[in-house]
């Protein structure tokens, strides 16, 4: 089926399958690599992004629930230069391997912006459905304070 | 020249690309082309296939072929490399383990692959299969010697071990296990298989080491080893699983060649749990005498672990007891046991981190037994040179480790720590940490390029470590330009070729080839401009010139490189060098040591186990980047409470079948199981490890660390539990 969806800001037309999940058709169509798969089924949030302005993990949506919605990835959350956070996940070593990273980065923007206190707990519980598994999460909780640092 | 970048706690190089998500993985690389396969894999754990019904896939549109064992490519050769693991790649219908490929669809689209896998239908016929080791533990057998861990031989004796635990004032004499694990880095394992005529195949692979894939590819399809390239830019962590090439490797390549096609293959989370590897289950008894000052008297170290019917992998957990305390009698042991699982592989720290675990545990039974502080006993036994080997460590900083350890974390022994005024139980332990020092041969080649800037490569991978920044520090000092104007690239088996990123190796070995390669480069760039009549430098001797930024200095007068490839036409110039060890390295134990300490609180209703701080304190040679090495460190020990208190890949002993196969049911440490997390370092300059002075920091993180957070639960409950990992219901 034809649908369309805004991505990153501008207007996507697509010719997929209703039922292909919304992280295949921004990796495999729109070659929107950033967006990661750990799992598949919504355990690690590798391939999170926003769903008008909602954090989701994308494969866990088929496509179709995203016509006509704003989706968001990483790729959108900055244009030239780094966000805070992403500057802040460089700086602080929120970063090892990578494949965590984008889906991190958009959980804690998310969080960022409800304007929430990033308290430890707070932070823990914003990025509670992100695994890792190589930094052992205190940079990447280090990472989201200090932008709000930053920020606020 | 003194270094100045190498050292310094810079951010990594890689970071922007990493949080852009600009950064192309193994299964991100556009290909033109591409088709995408899917692997079908077995229910049974022994058996064999019947039949595969291909006819409702094949009828999907978009799919290009359903691949069995009946109408597979017939492989050239189906024997791996010595060293490698045994491959299960559709050339024959025998099932050796559950979750074994079977068949392999190849589509047009992902979707259209994963739906048409679904509809295959394989029949199985099974026969009886056991996963259970205490049904095989009979028939437990001595492994060759090479396929040890160091080519070591399975056993070793010292002194009389018997008479040295009849002689002691107190012995302790259990048997601890670790279970089954599975490595589960985040980044699935992907490849990418391009067929560029009849005999040329490129790969682009999630792998730790292209060299190794570059090798059984072209083994197994009978081509010389230059008609293939494996490629890997950014690999989203290893461990472990991802250091040898396994079926998926393979059946990507012959997908490709029996369709005619690029193929992209990627593993589902689920499919990672067997067919990739994982940490064997070990069962190890230890039997450690003393006398009343905590003086070892015996240690004896017996380890069985498990390994599949058709490979030997052997995790050599008893090797740790080999070299950490002095005692003039000892005996270590390795036997293995075949089940019909999938051939385990190294997992983080193999052999420390489940013998460590064993080995540390006992250490603090016997201080227990002997009412001593465990950290004092541990001195009372403290080895200044290897038992085992009679050699001398060539450097040796744990007594610092502890004393730094035991002060950052304010040890003070307690038999019995009291609870907390809401009922929580507090504990303490601790454990020592150990991982040996691998130097494996590694070569880089520096080109200095005529606008001044450098390009050093070594075809080593970076799992995320930080290889890219780390070669970049140690290249631009060893040049002498500012890192801005040197770029290390990695990951293609075109370059110069480094060992497997494994083993903690990847940092000594890389580092010292691209040291030696980038000193190459400086000298010949200063000979030629000594000789050179149109530099400026023209008659100075080598030895009185400086070098600064790129800029050659003697005598008041100066040059540049830039300059100098210039005058001699422009084209780059370059220099190779290879790095490794060495007669003289044999002289030497070489390992990093560590101390870890933890305080743990326990719920006495529930059972369950939270570490509230864990201190690391480590020597690992020199660092060459404390920014990248505290995250390394931080992972390790992080995969360590993984080990004390989640992780364990859970078999249904009556099918064979692992059940924990997500991370749904395979349970990683998630951010609420962590809370402060303190590694240290004690700096050691070591001249006989290797030229970059490194020990490796990859792995030691975790050694010791199960053990110390076992300790901490007994000081909190007084139960000792000896199989990990501590759920609620061993402690209720």
């Amino acid at each position: 089926m034809r649908l369309e969806l805004r991505i990153n800001g501008s207007v996507r037309s697509l010719e997929v399958e209703p039922l292909k999940r919304l992280l295949d058709v921004l990796r495999e169509d729109l070659i929107l690599t950033g967006t990661k798969e750990g799992c598949g089924e919504g355990e690690c949030g590798a391939c999170a992004v926003l769903l008008d302005g909602q954090l989701v993990n994308s494969c866990l949506v088929a496509v179709c629930q995203a016509a006509g919605a704003s989706v968001v990835t990483i790729e959108g959350l900055s244009s030239s230069a780094l966000t805070p956070l992403q500057r802040s996940f460089v700086e602080c070593g929120g970063a090892q391997c990578g494949i965590c990273t984008p889906g991190m980065i958009v959980a804690g923007q998310c969080f960022l912006d409800s304007g929430a206190a990033a308290t430890d707990e707070a932070v823990r519980e914003a990025i509670a459905g992100n695994l890792c598994r190589c930094t052992g999460y205190t940079k990447i909780v280090e990472s989201i304070q200090h932008a709000a640092r930053e920020t606020r | 020249m003194k270094p100045t970048i190498t050292g310094q706690p810079l951010a990594r190089i890689d970071g922007h690309a990493k949080v852009t998500g600009a950064a192309r993985y193994s299964a991100e690389v556009q290909i033109s082309g591409v088709a995408y396969g899917v692997l079908v894999t077995s229910a049974c754990a022994r058996g064999r296939i019947l039949a595969i019904e291909t006819n409702d896939a094949e009828r999907e549109p978009g799919v290009l072929a359903v691949i069995t064992p009946k109408n597979a490519l017939r492989l050239p050769d189906t024997k791996v490399p010595e060293n490698d693991r045994v491959v299960q790649v559709l050339q024959d219908d025998r099932i050796v383990y559950s979750n074994q490929p079977v068949a392999l669809v190849v589509a047009e689209t992902l979707e259209g692959a994963m739906h048409a896998a679904l509809l295959v239908k394989v029949h199985e016929e099974k026969e009886p299969a056991t996963v259970r080791l205490d049904d095989e533990i009979k028939n437990a057998f001595e492994p060759e010697p090479q396929s040890a861990s160091g080519k070591k031989s399975a056993d070793q004796v010292r002194g009389d071990p018997a008479r040295g635990l009849r002689e002691a004032a107190m012995r302790i004499d259990e048997t601890y296990q670790t279970p089954y694990e599975t490595h589960n880095p985040l980044e699935p394992h992907a490849t990418t298989a391009v067929w560029n005529g009849p005999d040329r195949l490129t790969v682009y692979d999630a792998t730790q080491g292209v060299f190794g894939v570059r090798k059984k590819l072209a083994k197994m399809f009978a081509l010389p080893t230059g008609n293939v390239r494996v490629l890997t830019k950014f690999v989203g962590g290893g461990f472990g699983c991802k250091g040898t090439p396994w079926s998926h490797v393979i059946l990507a390549a012959l997908a490709a060649k029996q369709v005619g096609r690029p193929v992209k293959l990627v593993l589902t989370r689920p499919q990672m749990f067997g067919m990739v590897g994982g940490r064997p289950l070990t069962r190890q008894r230890l039997s450690v005498g003393a006398n009343k000052q905590g003086k070892l008297t015996a240690l004896r170290h017996e380890s069985v672990s498990t390994t599949s019917r058709f490979d030997d992998f052997l995790e050599p957990a008893a090797s740790v007891s080999r070299h950490s305390y002095a005692c003039e009698n000892m005996a270590t042991s390795h036997r293995l046991v075949r089940l019909d699982i999938a051939t385990p592989t190294y997992m983080r720290a193999p052999g420390e981190a489940t013998g460590g675990f064993a080995l540390e545990s006992a250490i603090d039974e016997l201080a227990h037994a002997l009412k001593m502080d465990p950290l004092a006993l541990r001195l009372a036994s403290y080895a200044e040179t290897d038992p085992t080997e009679d050699k001398p460590f060539s450097s040796k900083s744990l007594r610092k480790c502890y004393a730094e350890g035991a002060r950052r974390f304010g040890w003070a022994w307690n038999k019995r720590s009291p609870a907390r005024a809401d009922g929580m139980l507090v504990g303490v332990g601790m454990a020592t940490s150990s991982y040996p020092a691998y130097f494996s041969k590694a070569e880089a080649l520096a080109r200095m390029l005529p606008d001044g800037t450098a390009l050093v490569t070594s075809g080593a991978v970076d799992l995320g470590g930080g290889t890219y920044t780390v070669m970049s520090q140690v290249a631009a000092d060893a040049i002498g330009l500012p890192m801005d104007r040197v770029r290390f690239d990695l990951g293609d088996s075109e370059m110069p070729e480094a060992p497997r990123s494994g083993g903690s190796q990847t940092a000594a070995s890389c580092a010292s080839a691209v040291l030696l390669a980038g000193r190459a480069l400086r000298d010949k760039l200063v000979r030629m401009a000594v000789a050179d009549a149109g530099s400026p430098l023209l008659g100075a001797r080598p030895d009185e010139v400086l070098i600064e930024n790129g800029r050659m200095t003697a005598n008041g007068r100066t040059d540049s490189f830039a300059d100098v490839v210039k005058r001699a036409g422009g084209a780059p110039v370059e220099e190779r060098a290879r790095a490794g060890p060495d007669e003289a390295r044999k002289k030497w134990s070489l390992h990093s040591f560590g101390a870890q300490f933890v305080e743990v609180l326990v719920d006495p209703d529930l059972g369950h186990v939270r570490v509230k701080r864990l201190v690391g304190v480590f020597a690992g040679g020199r660092i060459l980047n404390a920014r990248l090495a505290r995250s390394q460190l931080m992972g390790g020990m992080v995969w360590g409470i993984g080990m004390a208190l989640h992780e364990e890949t859970v078999y249904d002993e009556k099918i064979g079948r692992i059940m924990t196969r997500d991370l749904a049911d395979y349970h990683v440490p998630a951010h609420a199981d962590v809370q402060v997390i303190e590694p240290y370092f004690i700096e050691e300059e070591d001249v006989h490890v290797d030229p970059a002075g490194v020990k490796g920091i990859g792995e030691i993180g975790i050694t010791g660390t199960a053990a110390a957070i076992a300790n901490a639960v007994f000081n909190a409950t007084g139960k000792r539990v000896r199989s990990l990992p501590i759920t609620p219901d061993k402690l209720l």
